[in-house]
């Protein structure tokens, strides 16, 4: 079997297991109730580290701007299930299932469009950019107010609509004030969301279009020079990526019973990244194992010493500055060649010893 | 016939099969592959290179050489779409590609090595040989992504040529290895073979003995000869060697501040007073 | 009247912006690299300032040279301990490294002060305004009002904070100018950004210059804390980012790795920054001054002074 298969096999059937021993656990009442919004709040993360990983691991762009994405995925799809739900008595599964798709083709349709000139740019320019459209989404959604009455929506911008049939009154979006979508979103909804994210991500990379993604990342020059359009799988790769925040943004909405636009701010999108890189860039595996240990481990120690607690993003600054430094910095590289080259003569030596004493 | 030929032949469909044709109609004629007239390039004050006029027939292979900073790598970069020539036109096998982008350019057939060797350093070998495979796949990307049945054939296909490839350069060893870690020869080749996957009609070579023994570059020239009669390539190649250059060019370009300096077989113009003197100075 | 009051606050926090994006333009000239924690070092530079200040045994001007020697200090530490260790390094590591800086100053100060915002005493407390116009008696400068007993209101007044934020960074901006062009170390510096490997060749200390390089940055990025923490009297440790991020924005408006672009682009963007808070919306004013990144990277990526740089084949 191909390297790939093989990894992304154990990396799904490991997401796989342990969703299976965790809703065993919880549907047997073993977890309270804190747990289990712990592991809803993670798996979100996991859906959003992994999409960025496409953007910054194999497409090679920093984007910080993820959570702008999530941002689209979440209001877009609050509008959609309050609207199914309130107005159109949908059921709920039937209204949550088109209000998760909903915002993922709404932050697929913005990535499409933010990315027709993000992708022009390359490096810290493109960073910057991201950020800048992050920021804008935000405000964006700071910004939209929709209610509902009997005579149908009303859309105001910067301000509340007027004249609204009070006794029929929803509202829907509040700007600022954030807004209360149903509380849809468990366990196995989010589950089954990430395990489909999964599939999508590594079908996507172990494929002509993920391969040409890595090859732009590598040496653009030479993607051209053997036919491969940059711009148009940038643009895949990143709308993609946008699609699936989105979609993470989805389950957060509906997982809170009210959220702010400005949660989706610039420290979310660097806190994402951050699990990325902690996690190792283009390991989708390393990204879902960092979320977990990153964001369990602060919570598990709460109980144990609020002291720890803080210091943990201190802690998460420094592991990055020192990872970068160790994997990228040429004095350790010599350092960690020499090591390596120091146990290869071991190993050959003993090597050596065994072979020459069976010759002998 | 190999088995990479006749794998080449299905993923390639038309475009392989007009080319045999025309292959076949010409046998080893003088048909042009590749016509340069009166390229010129600008940068600010700099004319880089000037009024050049290249004519390349089919199978054939070609040098281009002349001291440093001659402009033979601005040519290889007009000549594949990187800059824009300010005036001249540039027709491959008879069509007109002056001024396209690199992409469209390597659709129509013209492939390239690099100087300073671009490797997608974090693929594998396999797979930089592959990325070249990327336009002869027809498989879309929804279909990558719900795995339907033609990309596992289409994929199957695409390793097995890949592999042939890699073969050719005896890098088949090596197929799961980064790039990156590869010794410096075997870069040199992997690009060969990446260039050759997108299955041009043209292969551009820059400086491929650059940093390389005579050993090596005497491999070398015997795998450029058999890439050449294996592939019914046409290649045009940049070398300072001039072991390899008189070893396998049939003719040669001069170049000398961004101009013709002499141009013809490469025995006479190897031995033409004004290349001497251009090289050792008077 | 309001239009003229809102221009000059406008110029005042556009200067306060031109001196931050001279410490990115610069350090991007020479390092090619966007140091992400020069807002984190207004940042650090506004609570040493404020400490300082709050300290009984320190006068207002020790205090400001504690605060710029903090700053140049940390901003040389920095370059040495984490940037230059990857001064060969793909631009990926680089800039997540920078933001991994900029993560470890904020939360150092989120540790060591708090999330709470303190309020900052401007270093012109208790000063008259520098203007008040008093519609049919004219103008008054450096004094306080002196029509209280007849009741009247000034209908224009430019405060001493916005005066001192356009003197201070015209003549810093002067200063540097004067000092990149005519002496030794900022032709060095100026080699240095044209082309790192010729000026090595030249005999010109590179690392050094580039550490000189970040101590100007961060000294100016310290004047500027303190006249910013002066006109929008608090501090928390999420000050420097936004207006680092904003500076940012001017230094690629003027176009990144030039001078005076970063001065054209900083003042221009304060006052974009302070006139759309006004006459378009106070929610939008930061989406607008993104939006006009965006629309200069479209329509003109290298800024209005930058030059163009292409990658070589």
């Amino acid at each position: 079997m191909k390297k790939t298969t093989k990894n992304n096999l154990i990396t799904f059937g490991g997401t796989l297991i342990l969703c299976v021993v965790l809703g065993i656990l919880m549907q047997a009442g073993k977890l309270n109730s804190m747990t289990m919004g712990l592991m809803v709040t993670i798996g979100i993360y996991i859906i959003a580290s992994t999409s960025l990983n496409l953007t910054v691991g194999v497409l090679g762009e920093l984007s910080l701007g993820h959570a702008g994405f999530m941002c689209i995925g979440a209001f877009s799809s609050a509008t959609v299930s309050q609207i199914l739900i309130n107005n159109a008595g949908a059921p709920n599964w039937l209204a949550f299932t088109l209000a998760i798709l909903f915002g993922a083709l709404m932050a697929a349709i913005f990535g499409f469009l933010i990315g027709i000139p993000v992708m022009r740019l390359r490096g810290d320019y493109l960073a910057i950019v991201t950020l800048g459209f992050g920021e804008i989404l935000k405000s964006l959604f700071n910004n939209i107010y929709i209610t509902s009455d009997k005579n149908g929506l009303h859309f105001g911008f910067t301000n509340p609509p007027k004249n609204i049939d009070t006794a029929t009154k929803l509202e829907i979006l509040r700007g600022p004030k954030g807004t209360s979508a149903p509380d849809l979103t468990n366990f196995w909804v989010v589950a089954a969301v990430l395990l489909i994210c999964l599939i999508i991500l590594m079908t996507f990379i172990d494929s002509k279009s993920g391969r040409a993604c890595m090859a732009v990342r590598d040496n653009y020059i030479a993607a051209q020079s053997v036919g491969i359009n940059v711009t148009k799988f940038r643009l895949m790769a990143f709308t993609l990526s946008a699609a699936i925040a989105g979609a993470a943004g989805a389950l957060y909405m509906h997982s809170l019973a009210n959220m702010l636009p400005k949660k989706f701010d610039y420290n979310m999108s660097i806190l994402i990244l951050v699990y990325v890189v902690l996690g190792g860039l283009g390991s989708l595996r390393g990204s879902i194992i960092a979320t977990i240990v990153l964001y369990a481990i602060p919570g598990l120690l709460r109980g144990i010493n609020q002291e720890i607690v803080n210091y943990r993003m201190l802690i998460y600054a420094i592991i990055l500055i020192c990872l970068m430094l160790w994997k990228n910095a040429p004095v350790f590289i010599n350092m960690r060649e020499k090591i390596k080259a120091k146990f290869k003569n071991k190993k050959n030596e003993a090597a050596d010893l065994t072979s020459g004493g069976a010759e002998a | 016939m190999s088995e990479l030929k006749k794998n080449t032949a299905e993923v390639q469909g038309e475009k392989e099969a007009a080319k045999k044709q025309a292959v076949g109609s010409s046998e080893k004629s003088n048909a042009t592959m590749l016509e340069v007239r009166e390229l010129s390039i600008q940068f600010g004050g700099l004319r880089a290179v000037d009024g050049l006029n290249l004519k390349i027939k089919k199978h054939q292979l070609y040098g281009l050489i002349g001291p440093n900073g001659a402009g033979k790598t601005t040519v290889f970069n007009m000549l594949t779409g990187v800059y824009k020539p300010t005036t001249g036109a540039i027709f491959l096998d008879g069509v007109n590609i002056t001024g396209k982008s690199p992409v469209e350019i390597n659709k129509s057939g013209i492939a390239r090595t690099f100087q300073n060797i671009r490797l997608f350093k974090e693929m594998s070998v396999l797979d930089n040989v592959k990325v070249g495979m990327q336009n002869s796949t027809k498989y879309t990307t929804i279909e990558g992504i719900l795995r339907l049945p033609r990309y596992f054939k289409e994929e199957k296909l695409m390793t097995e040529r890949a592999v042939e490839l890699l073969k050719v350069f005896e890098l088949n060893g090596e197929k799961n290895a980064l790039s990156a870690n590869l010794p410096y020869g075997k870069q040199r080749k992997l690009e060969i073979a990446r260039a050759l996957a997108t299955n041009p009609k043209l292969l551009l070579l820059d400086e491929p003995a650059a940093g390389m023994n005579p050993n090596e570059t005497e491999e070398l020239m015997n795998t450029i000869r058999f890439v050449r009669d294996k592939f019914d390539m046409t290649i045009l190649l940049i070398e300072h060697d001039m072991k390899l250059v008189s070893g396998i060019c049939e003719e040669l370009t001069v170049l000398n501040f961004g101009q013709e300096l002499a141009q013809g077989e490469t025995s006479a113009v190897l031995n033409d007073p004004k290349v001497i003197t251009a090289y050792l100075g008077d | 009247m309001s239009f003229i009051s809102n221009l000059l606050n406008g110029i005042s926090l556009g200067s306060i912006y031109a001196l931050i994006a001279l410490g990115y333009t610069m350090v991007y000239g020479i390092a090619k690299m966007l140091n992400f924690a020069h807002g984190d070092i207004i940042m650090v530079g506004g609570y040493a300032a404020f400490i300082t200040m709050t300290a009984n045994w320190c006068p207002l001007w020790l205090s400001m040279v504690i605060t710029v020697t903090v700053c140049t200090v940390l901003g040389v530490v920095i370059e040495k301990v984490a940037y230059k260790p990857l001064r060969s390094s793909p631009p990926l590591a680089v800039l997540i490294t920078a933001i991994g800086v900029s993560y470890l100053l904020q939360n150092i100060a989120l540790l060591t002060q708090t999330a709470n915002p303190k309020t900052f005493t401007s270093i012109a407390a208790g000063a008259p305004p520098f203007l008040q116009v008093f519609s049919g008696k004219g103008a008054v400068f450096f004094q306080t009002n002196p029509y209280t007993e007849e009741g009247l209101k000034p209908s224009l007044t430019i405060s001493m904070e916005t005066f001192l934020a356009i003197v201070v960074s015209v003549a810093i901006m002067v200063a540097l100018t004067l000092f990149i062009n005519k002496t030794k170390a900022g032709r060095a510096m100026m080699a240095c950004s044209e082309d790192r490997g010729a000026a090595q060749l030249m005999g010109i200390n590179v690392n050094g210059t580039i550490s000189l390089t970040f101590a100007i940055g961060s000294a100016l990025a310290a004047v500027a804390a303190v006249l910013m923490c002066s006109a929008y009297p608090q501090i928390s440790p999420y000050t420097g980012s936004m207006p680092g991020i904003k500076a940012f924005v001017a230094a690629v408006f003027g176009g990144i790795g030039s001078i005076p672009g970063a001065m054209i682009g900083g003042v221009l963007l304060g006052v974009i920054e302070i006139l759309s808070k006004f006459y378009i919306s106070s929610q939008l004013s930061d989406a607008i001054v993104f939006m006009v990144l965006i629309v200069v990277l479209i329509v003109r990526p290298t800024g209005i002074m930058g030059k163009k740089i292409s990658e070589k084949v």
